[in-house]
């Protein structure tokens, strides 16, 4: 206590004053410390992120193959080729395909497993943690075994074996559209890759939910199981369900990986990225028409997140608990 | 040092001992760890299979006869990715640990100071410029790829480290969840070390930063990984075969005309080891932080 005193009175400063209050000019400035902050990141965002979705929507009104200082400007052509293009508007196809299965099955899936480890009382740690280790690998490394070793077309891929077991003959599982069988390759792998990952997001919620909920349910006769499942644990996991499903729909969206590494040289089953990507950067470079397809693509997913906030009163989870 | 492990008060215990509402029956149990055990098998069966083809030769691999355990383990086939002479698959890795230690601590470094200035440092226009950072939430890849690789090759960046790293530092997504972790820290350590003299600089290095080691080693955790396994940019960039990551090679065996399958497939576990090892050694940190995050995201 002597010392503080003791300071208080050689130093004319009084040691009350406001902690905020710019002591050295400039350098204790907020403002010039705010911008000192979040300057290099503010810079880099401009450079890095805007200036390129501005460039992108310039580009997107010009004639721009193998070139990205156009001169020819053509309005609104080059979304008239996308929208009518038959390999974009199907990557469309593609993708709500993919995202109608992936997106639940991953929701269904990852609750699944969240609900499975939370209840076991030992041993716990370890299958949460074998659930969760396919968030480490790649989706390149993870194509690679689904392509050559599980689904491999010939008879010693491991599906292919398992099914000659009981008489049934190989599957071209990814060099064939028809029968679509390749929607069980790129559903499966993504499956194994991201289903623990929103698994620990459903545990880190189950655990939230408060315990009394349980007790008093049990008090008016609530069935454990499926009763108190349905009106009490699914209702509480609502703001983490509407956040994964949200999260899920963007991954969807982005799919390029997989995809690219699973079905390489064929012509079906291109997600719109992978469309764009052969579009803007394959052999006839127009920028000028990825762009615009990009643009299209982001007024599509930014309605699809809007409807989706409509309907499942995304950011409204906390008050209706 | 014992505040330095102090975890902020809305840390979720996902490591925590389950609530059980009820014992449940010695049937129920046993049948739960039978569907948790053969779920857990079947996770672990790529994993396997990784390793198993790894370690066998190819006769043995496409044979007649499906063969759990190779008959011969061939330790040597370790060194076989490496003395491949169509894949420089050592460069790829050493161009995937630059790339991913630098995208890592770049990454840490300009979020972390965003996100602190977003929000701690009082200034008025603050949440204008925090919507900025938000608007990049909205912008999926597939607008900015294009453009981005335009961008860069304009820079001169392709087939370089720069060109790799640079462009993906300035995550919207990581500012914003080092924002909202700084909002939950404790104000009175920083405003301690603001009456002791320190500027916001110094009270943010030598009090907030060590004090939040946990959320930044979970980061680290997520950004290392992300880094290490993004392909899609580092295929765009790495244009000459010098520049590839790992996953950019591992990609190109895919396509090749000769497949040569235990070659691939102890590259692909060569891939995947630094991870696993990450993945294993900070795996608290890492389910912690998302577990923290994710609820908020």
């Amino acid at each position: 206590m002597s010392t503080i005193t003791k300071d208080g009175v050689s130093n004319p400063a009084p040691a009350k004053a406001a902690p905020a209050k710019p002591r050295r000019g400039l350098r204790g400035s907020p403002t010039f410390n705010f911008w000192l902050f979040t300057g290099p990141f503010l810079i880099g965002l401009a450079i890095f992120v805007y200036l390129p979705i501005l460039w992108s929507f310039y580009l997107s009104f010009f004639e721009a193959r193998f070139t990205v200082t156009p001169s020819e400007f053509i309005g609104l052509d080059n979304y008239v080729l996308m929208l009518t293009d038959e390999d974009f508007m199907g990557s469309l196809g593609t993708f709500t395909v993919f995202a109608a299965i992936i997106v639940p099955l991953t929701w269904a899936t990852s609750l699944g497993l969240a609900l499975m480890v939370n209840r076991l009382r030992f041993m716990r740690a370890f299958f949460r943690s074998v659930f969760f280790l396919p968030t480490a690998v790649s989706y390149v490394a993870a194509s690679l075994v689904w392509k050559m070793s599980i689904f491999n077309g010939v008879r010693f891929g491991m599906a292919n074996t398992f099914l000659n077991m009981f008489g049934i003959d190989n599957t071209a599982w990814l060099a064939n559209p028809d029968p679509p069988w390749y929607w069980l390759v790129i559903v499966t792998v993504r499956l194994w890759l991201q289903a623990g990952f929103y698994m620990i997001l459903f545990i880190a919620a189950l655990q939230n939910i408060p315990q009394e909920l349980y007790e008093a349910a049990a008090i008016d006769g609530a069935k454990p199981g499926w009763q108190t499942f349905w009106h009490i644990t699914l209702p509480q996991l609502r703001a983490t369900s509407t956040a994964v499903i949200l999260l899920l729909l963007v991954a969807a969206y982005q799919a390029f990986d997989e995809f690219f590494n699973l079905l390489a040289k064929t012509t079906w089953g291109r997600p719109p990225l992978m469309e764009l990507y052969y579009k803007a950067l394959g052999d006839n470079q127009d920028y000028g028409a990825g762009s615009a397809g990009a643009l299209i693509l982001t007024v599509l997913i930014c309605l699809v997140t809007l409807l989706q906030g409509k309907f499942m009163g995304f950011g409204r989870g906390e008050e209706s608990k | 040092m014992t505040t330095t492990t102090t975890p902020p008060a809305d840390r979720v215990d996902v490591s925590a001992k389950p609530r059980r509402v009820r014992t449940g029956s010695v049937i129920g149990s046993t049948g739960l760890y039978v569907a948790t055990g053969i779920a857990a098998i079947l996770f672990l069966i790529p994993f396997y299979l990784i390793v198993r083809n790894a370690l066998m030769t190819d006769p043995e691999i496409t044979g007649e006869e499906w063969k759990w355990f190779p008959t011969d383990i061939q330790w040597g086939n370790f060194s076989e990715p490496f003395d491949d002479p169509s894949v420089d698959f050592a460069r790829s890795l050493w161009n995937s640990a630059v790339v991913g230690v630098l995208h890592t601590v770049g990454t840490l470094l300009v979020c972390s100071l965003a996100g602190y200035g977003l929000a701690r440092i009082p200034y008025k226009h603050a949440n204008k410029v925090f919507y900025v950072v938000l608007g990049t939430l909205m912008v999926p890849t597939a607008v900015t790829f294009v453009p981005s690789f335009v961008l860069v090759s304009s820079l001169g960046w392709v087939d370089t480290y720069r060109g790799l790293i640079i462009p993906g530092l300035f995550s919207g997504f990581t500012c914003f969840l080092f924002r909202q972790y700084f909002l939950g820290f404790p104000k009175e350590l920083e405003e301690a070390a603001r009456m002791d003299g320190l500027g916001y600089l110094g009270a943010y290095w030598r009090v907030v930063v060590p004090n939040s080691l946990n959320f930044f080693a979970a980061m680290a955790t997520i950004t290392f990984i992300s880094g290490w396994n993004s392909f899609l940019w580092p295929l765009v960039i790495g244009q000459d075969p010098s520049a590839w990551t790992v996953q950019v090679a591992l990609s190109n065996y895919t396509t090749g005309q000769t497949v040569n399958f235990h070659l691939i497939f102890m590259a692909t576990a060569i891939s995947i080891l630094p991870l696993v090892f990450v993945f294993l050694f900070l795996q608290r940190w890492l389910v912690q932080g998302i577990a923290q995050t994710g609820i908020k995201g």
